[in-house]
C-alpha cells in the first residue's frame, strides 16, 4: 500500500502575459507556484481550493496537458517530464483523465460506442471485434446499458455522460485517474451515484485517484489524504479525518468554518474572511495568505513559510508551526 | 406565524414548445411570512426558478404563461396586474437576484450608473440624491471604498463584489419580499459565507422577507426558517427547518438528505437516489416521484397525491404512505 505511484517535486507552472504592440512578456501568473506531494499505489488523494487556486493546472501539468515551468514528476518510477512527445502518448495510457463538464468533453457526431474505442484505437490495443466487445463491458461496469452504444451524447443526461466519461478514461485500464471536478456539474441525488460508483471502480480495479474538486464535504468523503491549495500552493496536506478534525493551517480553518452544514441544529463558530483572493499575476510578499489571515504576524509579511512536516504525515506552511516558535 | 405577504396559490407556469405543453410548474401553493427566510429547495428543472420568475412576472412570454392559480402580494393578485404595476411592484416592493453576477450587470455602464437608474425608476429623486443613496447602499452591503466604486465598471470587480452590487441594486428601494434565486452557486465558499452573512443581516436589520432558492442543502439548513421542497413541478414537502432536517417525511426529501455527504461523520458509503429526474409533465397521473421511490405502490401510479398536512405543527406532503 504504501508504494509512491506518483511524485510530484517542486512543481511550477507559470502563464506568461504579453502586452504592448511587441507581444512582449510584461509579467507572469504564477498558476503553480512550487507544490510536492506524492500519491500512494491504491489511494486517493483529493485536492481543495477555491478557484483560482491552480488544483486544475497541477492535474493538468501531471499529464502535461500543459507544460509544467519547473519541478519533477516521477510516474511509476519513471520521469514524466523529460519524456518526449511519443513517450509521453505513451505513459498516458496509464493516466487518464476525467472531466468537469460532461456536456462539453464528449464529442456530439460519434457515438457513445467510438468515444470510448477512440483512446484503445490511439494506443492500439486489441482488434476492431475485441475493442466493441470491451466497450459493451466498460458500459455495464459504469452503469450504464450496453445497448446505449449506439446512442449520441447528447441523448443522456449530465449523470450518465459523466459515467461514459468515466468509462473512456478507464478503457485503457489506467493505473491513475485524474478527476478534475468531476461531480461539480450535476444534481445532489446524481451526485452519489456517481461518487459511489468511483469509489466501486477503484475496489474492483485497484485504481488511483487525484481527485480535484471545490466542494470540501465530497473530497471528505472520497479522499485518504487531501492537500488545501491556496494561490498556486498547497498550504496543507493529510489524512482526510485528521485535516477534517484538527486542521492547522488558519485558512484551511476558515476554509472548513465557511461551508453550511445540511443540518439546522448544528452550530459552527464561522471564521469569515475578509476580501477576496489576491491575482496570482502580482501574490503578495511572503506568505500568500497574510493578506487575509487573522493571525498573521510580522515575519508572514515577509517569509514564505516552507511546506514542512509538523506532525507525522500532517504537512503545513506556516509560519505558526516554526520550531523556534 | 407572521402576516403572510406573499402568498402563492395553485400556480401553474407551462411552456408551450414544438414538443408540447411542458407544466415546469405544476399547482405550486406556499407563502411568505413578513420577515421570514423561506427555502425553495430542488434539483435542476424541478421548477424552483420558474417559480421565481412568474412570482415576478418575468416568465418569458411565449413559450411560457402563467396558466392558473393566483400569486397575492399583499391583497393583489400579480398574475392579473398589468405590466404598469408590475414595473412599480418589482425592484420597489419585490426584488430579485440571480445566480450570475457576471451576466446580471451590464458591462458598459458603471455600477453608479446602474444603481442610479435603479433608483430613479422608484423614486423621483434629482441626481444628486440619487447617487447619494447609491453610496450609502452599496456601504450597506459592505463594499469598501464605495465612493470610487460607482465609477467603476462591472469588469473590474470580483465576484463576490459583483454580488454584493447586485444586492445592493435589490435594496435600493427597501423590498419587503427579496427573492434570491441560487445568489452563492458561482461563488467560493469563503465568498458564500461573506454572502449569507449579508444576507441575513439585511433580514434581521431591515425585516427584509427573503424567498431564497437553491439546490444546496446546507445554505438552507442554515439560512431559512421554512423549507419548501420541489419535484419536478411540484411542492412534495413543506415544513420548518427543522422538521425538514429532522423528521422528512417524503421519499424525496429522505433522499435528498441521505445524498449529501456529510463532513462531520466518518466516511461511509453514500446513499443514492436510483434513476435521474424526469422531464416535467412525463408523467401525467400519478406521484412524479414514483418511479424512483422505493415505496412506492399501485395508489402512487394511478392517483396523484395532494400537498395536505400531515403529523403535526404544519409540515405538509404530497405523499401516499402519509394520506388515507
Amino acid at each position: 500500500m504504501t508504494e509512491k505511484l506518483l511524485e510530484v517535486q517542486d512543481l511550477k507552472k507559470y502563464f506568461p502575459i504579453k502586452g504592448g504592440i511587441l507581444g512582449r512578456q510584461v509579467g507572469q501568473v504564477k498558476a503553480i507556484n512550487g507544490v510536492s506531494f506524492y500519491i500512494n499505489k491504491g489511494e486517493t488523494l483529493g485536492l481543495v481550493g477555491e478557484s483560482g487556486c491552480g488544483k486544475s493546472t497541477t492535474g493538468r501539468s501531471l499529464l502535461r496537458l500543459i507544460e509544467p515551468t519547473e519541478g519533477t514528476i516521477t510516474f511509476d518510477g519513471k520521469e514524466v517530464t523529460s519524456l518526449s512527445g511519443r513517450e509521453m502518448r505513451k505513459m498516458r495510457r496509464d493516466m487518464q483523465m476525467v472531466f468537469q463538464d460532461p456536456f462539453a468533453s464528449l464529442n456530439p457526431r460519434h457515438t457513445v460506442e467510438r468515444i470510448i474505442e477512440e483512446p484503445m484505437i490511439v494506443h492500439k490495443m486489441g482488434t476492431s471485434a475485441e475493442r466493441k466487445k470491451r466497450v459493451r463491458e466498460l458500459l455495464e461496469v459504469v452503469g450504464l446499458n450496453s445497448y446505449h452504444a449506439k446512442r449520441y451524447a447528447h441523448q443522456f443526461s449530465g449523470g450518465q455522460r459523466q459515467r461514459i466519461g468515466i468509462a473512456r478514461a478507464l478503457a485503457v485500464k489506467p493505473k491513475l485517474i485524474i478527476a478534475d471536478e468531476p461531480v461539480s456539474a450535476l444534481d445532489v441525488s446524481i451526485q452519489s451515484q456517481v461518487l459511489n460508483l468511483l469509489e466501486d471502480l477503484q475496489n474492483e480495479f485497484n485504481l488511483t485517484y487525484l481527485f480535484i474538486a471545490h466542494d470540501l464535504s465530497v473530497v471528505k468523503h472520497i479522499s485518504d489524504r487531501v492537500g488545501v491549495m491556496y494561490l498556486g500552493q498547497l498550504v496543507e496536506l493529510t489524512e482526510s479525518d485528521k485535516l477534517y478534525a484538527n486542521p492547522k493551517h488558519p485558512y484551511t480553518r476558515a476554509l472548513l468554518s465557511a461551508v453550511p452544514i445540511a443540518d439546522p441544529e448544528f452550530e459552527q463558530e464561522r471564521i469569515v474572511l475578509r476580501g477576496d483572493v489576491p491575482s496570482p499575476s502580482n501574490p503578495p510578499k511572503g506568505c500568500p495568505f497574510h493578506t487575509r489571515c487573522p493571525e498573521a504576524m510580522d515575519i508572514c509579511k515577509s517569509v514564505n513559510p516552507a511546506f514542512r512536516e509538523d506532525d507525522e504525515g500532517h504537512y503545513v506552511a506556516c509560519h505558526l508551526y516554526d520550531e523556534d516558535k | 406565524m407572521g402576516e403572510t405577504i406573499l402568498e402563492v396559490k395553485g400556480l401553474q407556469t407551462h411552456f408551450f414548445t414544438d414538443d408540447g405543453e411542458i407544466p415546469a410548474v405544476n399547482k405550486v401553493d406556499f407563502h411568505v411570512d413578513k420577515g421570514e427566510v423561506l427555502g425553495i429547495v430542488g434539483e435542476s428543472g424541478s421548477g424552483k426558478s420558474v417559480t421565481s420568475l412568474s412570482v415576478m412576472g418575468l416568465v418569458p412570454k411565449p413559450p411560457g404563461k402563467i396558466v392558473g392559480g393566483e400569486i397575492n402580494f399583499k391583497d393583489e393578485n400579480l398574475v392579473n396586474a398589468s405590466e404598469k404595476r408590475m414595473r412599480q411592484i418589482r425592484g420597489n416592493e419585490i426584488a430579485m437576484i440571480f445566480q450570475e453576477p457576471m451576466t446580471s450587470l451590464n458591462p458598459v455602464f458603471t455600477i453608479g450608473n446602474q444603481l442610479i437608474e435603479a433608483i430613479r425608476l422608484h423614486n423621483k429623486w434629482d441626481k444628486k440624491k440619487a447617487k447619494a443613496r447609491a453610496v450609502e447602499i452599496l456601504k450597506l452591503v459592505g463594499l469598501p471604498r464605495a465612493e470610487e466604486l460607482i465609477d467603476e465598471y462591472p469588469h473590474q470587480l470580483s465576484g463576490g463584489m459583483r454580488q454584493r452590487v447586485m444586492i445592493a441594486m435589490a435594496m435600493a428601494c427597501d423590498p419587503e419580499v427579496l427573492i434570491a434565486d441560487e445568489p452563492t452557486t458561482a461563488l467560493d465558499v469563503t465568498i458564500q459565507a461573506q454572502i449569507l452573512e449579508l444576507m441575513k443581516d439585511l433580514n434581521k436589520n431591515r425585516g427584509t422577507a427573503i424567498m431564497l432558492i437553491t439546490h444546496d442543502l446546507g445554505v438552507v439548513a442554515e439560512m431559512c426558517q421554512r423549507v419548501a421542497v420541489m419535484y419536478s413541478g411540484n411542492i412534495v414537502e413543506e415544513g420548518t427547518v427543522k422538521q425538514i432536517f429532522k423528521e422528512p417525511k417524503h421519499p424525496y426529501t429522505v433522499g435528498l438528505i441521505k445524498s449529501v455527504p456529510d463532513m462531520t461523520s466518518k466516511r461511509e458509503r453514500l446513499y443514492s437516489i436510483p434513476g435521474s429526474v424526469q422531464k416535467p409533465g412525463s408523467i401525467k397521473v400519478g406521484c412524479p416521484f414514483a418511479p424512483r421511490c422505493e415505496h412506492a405502490f399501485d395508489r402512487c401510479v394511478s392517483e396523484t397525491p395532494a400537498l395536505l398536512e400531515a403529523g403535526d405543527e404544519g409540515q405538509k406532503v404530497s405523499c401516499w404512505l402519509h394520506h388515507d
